[in-house]
């Protein structure tokens, strides 16, 4: 009995092309699935943008240096992302550029600061 | 005051302080068909200065501890708090999470825990009913409070019992008693 | 035109159990903006994942909801058995689907006795949960548990569930057809309910499709996206599943959808049952995890997303949930604004929130 397995689509992208990319899978008609952060190691940290089309899903991936590196925000190509990205923003501390809904820190709030930051 | 009975329609307010939802559907259970407590007379209210009994679910944090402060302060006496689940008790599996302070009792004082994850509609219902027997002594005492000074004129021992050791008096002296006593120590 | 008011939805609201929080931008009675935020409820438990090993941590992630506890139990450990390269046993994918779906008949029972609570009729959402108890009997009998089952587990179950147990469950829900189709009437045939809810809070395909909806809320407008389509975890392709789907957008369409798929679930399960292959329950697993896996599950409320990083040790890097509730926000927002206040509960209700899921 066949059955089928998710498939794993990861492709690394950087600062630089991450707007052009996703604008391509937008023009593609793919939807935005989420948005999350990884703490890689002290210095790193990956953020994972899942995109869906059709039930595949596509997932770019973006190393970014912590406290020195700021993304560029979606926002503008898919409204949604607002969400995942001021989440990334109260809890990682990564800046997100030119946000359509951009809350300032306070979207979650949380009693520490960036929680999920690695502690030096 | 005559002895009046609030356990008799206890009204209940809920609130959700983080919860998984599970204890709060329980919750909700209770006072639906099945369980029906409401053949009890307990109705769930939304307004805190309606009720008399405070059921919590889930932990408290930053966020809501003031809501939850709030709500019970809102509450007119005598009250009752119930923590239902053992996040509520204890902060449960969530104990270690840095955006939670641990159970309710952190901010404010609790009467009855209900241990369980999720506590079962069975024990949501035995901790109500032994938080109305804690809500039955506390109006009690409050009637004793108010009726404090007529219960000195009467004879009652009990009342006077309890009198701060340092009276010169023997205790057991009425306040008409010591309004005498206290005209012959003039003399 | 009025002057503007901002108007706080919740924390405490006797609309919904738990403590959603909006800020309504008033003008006299109409919402003109919307501004939702979060942090009454976030707990931080996939931070908490971290220092638990993989076993324990789906303890964890089934407490993200009390009510599709056991959807992310599976889609944790689906992402875990990914992660590992682990195919669990047919039986177990058969058990997972039946118990899914059961968690779906309760999932939209409940959703449909608070809709009632939310538009005031209160009999009918007494009569919605008094049929959703016989589920939770079922449940309780075959998992031990009303609400949390912790029944999944990386490589599978950690109990089986006899046939003869399968067999009366499909004739308990067969014997609550009948009363759930006397309650849906009500839903949909009644005259004061469609009165609240048609032509309330409509979101067209384009921005359902735009602004990235999931589950009941995007296919009451027409998309049928089902990620139980895709068929990457559990048995749909071998039961022959088609979405529900609905056209019209508004809050009769999302309520129709749930309806229908209330009914679809008691006939999932009643064909897995038929075909449910003999087996074991689970399978060996390694005792690290190592790569990762992205994967996703359609839950009660729709699409959740679950991503799990192995780091070489029995500890995960990173377990990373996605909730429907989450991405149906922006939904939401949009069906607000200009709307009535008074119909602001049914429309924050009509996209199924579920504000432990959203804050995690």
């Amino acid at each position: 009995m066949e059955r089928h397995t998710a498939q794993q689509n990861f492709e690394a992208v950087n600062l630089s092309n991450l707007i052009s990319k996703v604008s391509d899978l937008k023009a593609d008609g793919y939807r935005l699935v989420q948005i999350c952060g990884v703490v890689l190691d002290d210095d790193t940290y990956e953020i994972l943008y899942s995109f869906d089309k059709d039930h595949i899903m596509q997932n770019l991936r973006l190393d970014i240096a912590i406290d020195k590196d700021e993304v560029e925000s979606i926002t503008g190509i898919f409204w949604p992302a607002f969400i995942y990205e001021n989440e990334i923003h109260d809890l990682f501390g990564v800046k997100f550029n030119h946000s359509a809904l951009d809350y300032n820190g306070t979207f979650f709030k949380v009693s520490e600061e960036t929680p999920w930051k690695p502690k030096k | 005051m005559s002895k009046a009975y609030v356990t008799k329609s206890p009204w209940v307010v809920h609130y959700d302080g983080s919860s998984c939802n599970g204890c709060d559907i329980e919750v909700l259970a209770c006072l639906m068909p099945m369980y029906d407590v409401e053949r009890f007379g307990i109705i769930n209210c939304g307004n805190p200065k309606h009720a008399d009994v405070f059921l919590v679910t889930g932990t408290v944090n930053e966020q809501n501890k003031d809501v939850v402060k709030q709500i019970y302060e809102q509450m007119p006496e005598p009250k009752v708090v119930v923590a239902i689940g053992i996040c509520a008790c204890s902060g449960g599996i969530f104990k270690d999470c840095y955006n939670v302070l641990g159970g309710v009792d952190q901010v404010i004082p609790v009467d009855a825990y209900v241990p369980g994850c999720a506590a079962r509609p069975e024990a949501i219902i035995d901790a109500v009913v032994t938080g109305l027997g804690i809500l039955q002594a506390k109006r009690d005492a409050m009637v004793e409070a108010i009726d404090a000074p007529a219960a000195i004129e009467a004879p009652a021992a009990p009342a006077a019992a309890s009198a701060p050791s340092a009276v010169k008096y023997p205790p057991i002296f009425t306040m008409a008693e010591i309004k005498v006593n206290a005209e012959l120590y003039k003399k | 035109m009025g002057k503007r008011t901002i108007v706080p939805f919740g924390p405490q609201h006797p609309v919904l159990p738990e403590p959603l929080h909006l800020d309504l931008v008033l003008e006299d009675e109409t919402v003109v903006d919307v501004i939702p935020s979060i942090g009454y409820i976030h707990r931080g438990l996939e931070k908490l994942c971290e220092t638990k090993d993989y076993n324990q941590m789906v303890y964890v992630i089934e407490r993200i909801c009390g009510i599709c506890s056991f959807g992310h139990g599976w889609g944790a450990s689906a992402a875990i058995e990914g992660a590992m390269g682990v195919e669990i046993p047919e039986r177990a994918e058969y058990l997972r689907t039946i118990l899914h779906e059961l968690s779906r008949v309760h999932s939209h029972l409940l959703w449909l006795g608070l809709m009632a609570d939310a538009f005031g009729f209160e009999s009918l959402f007494n009569h919605c949960w008094r049929v959703r108890e016989t589920v939770l009997d079922l449940f309780e009998k075959n998992t031990g548990g009303r609400v949390i089952f912790s029944i999944c587990k990386p490589g599978g179950m950690r109990k089986d569930i006899s046939n003869e147990n399968l067999k009366e469950m499909v004739e308990v829900l067969n014997g609550l057809k009948a009363e759930i189709k006397e309650i849906t009437d009500v839903f949909i045939n009644d005259a004061s309910v469609k009165n609240r809810m048609t032509g309330v809070g409509v979101l067209t395909k384009e921005e359902a499709v735009e602004l990235c909806a999931v589950g009941p809320t995007v296919r009451g407008s027409g998309v049928a996206q089902d990620l139980r389509l895709a068929g990457d975890h559990g048995v749909y392709h071998e039961l022959g599943f088609e979405p529900v789907v609905e056209e019209a957008g508004d809050c009769m369409a999302r309520t129709i959808v749930r309806i229908r798929e209330l009914l679809q679930s008691i006939e999932l399960i009643e064909k897995a049952v038929a075909k449910i292959p003999d087996g074991p329950v689970d399978c060996k697993v390694p005792k690290t995890v190592d790569g990762e896996f992205a994967t996703r599950l359609e839950q009660p409320r729709g699409e959740a997303f679950y991503y799990a990083k192995g780091a070489g040790s029995k500890f995960l890097k990173r377990m990373r949930v996605r909730t429907p509730t989450n991405i149906n926000i922006p939904a939401l927002v949009k069906m607000l604004g200009g709307s009535d206040l008074a119909d602001v509960p049914i429309l924050a209700l009509t996209i199924d929130p579920c504000i432990s899921c959203t804050e995690r």
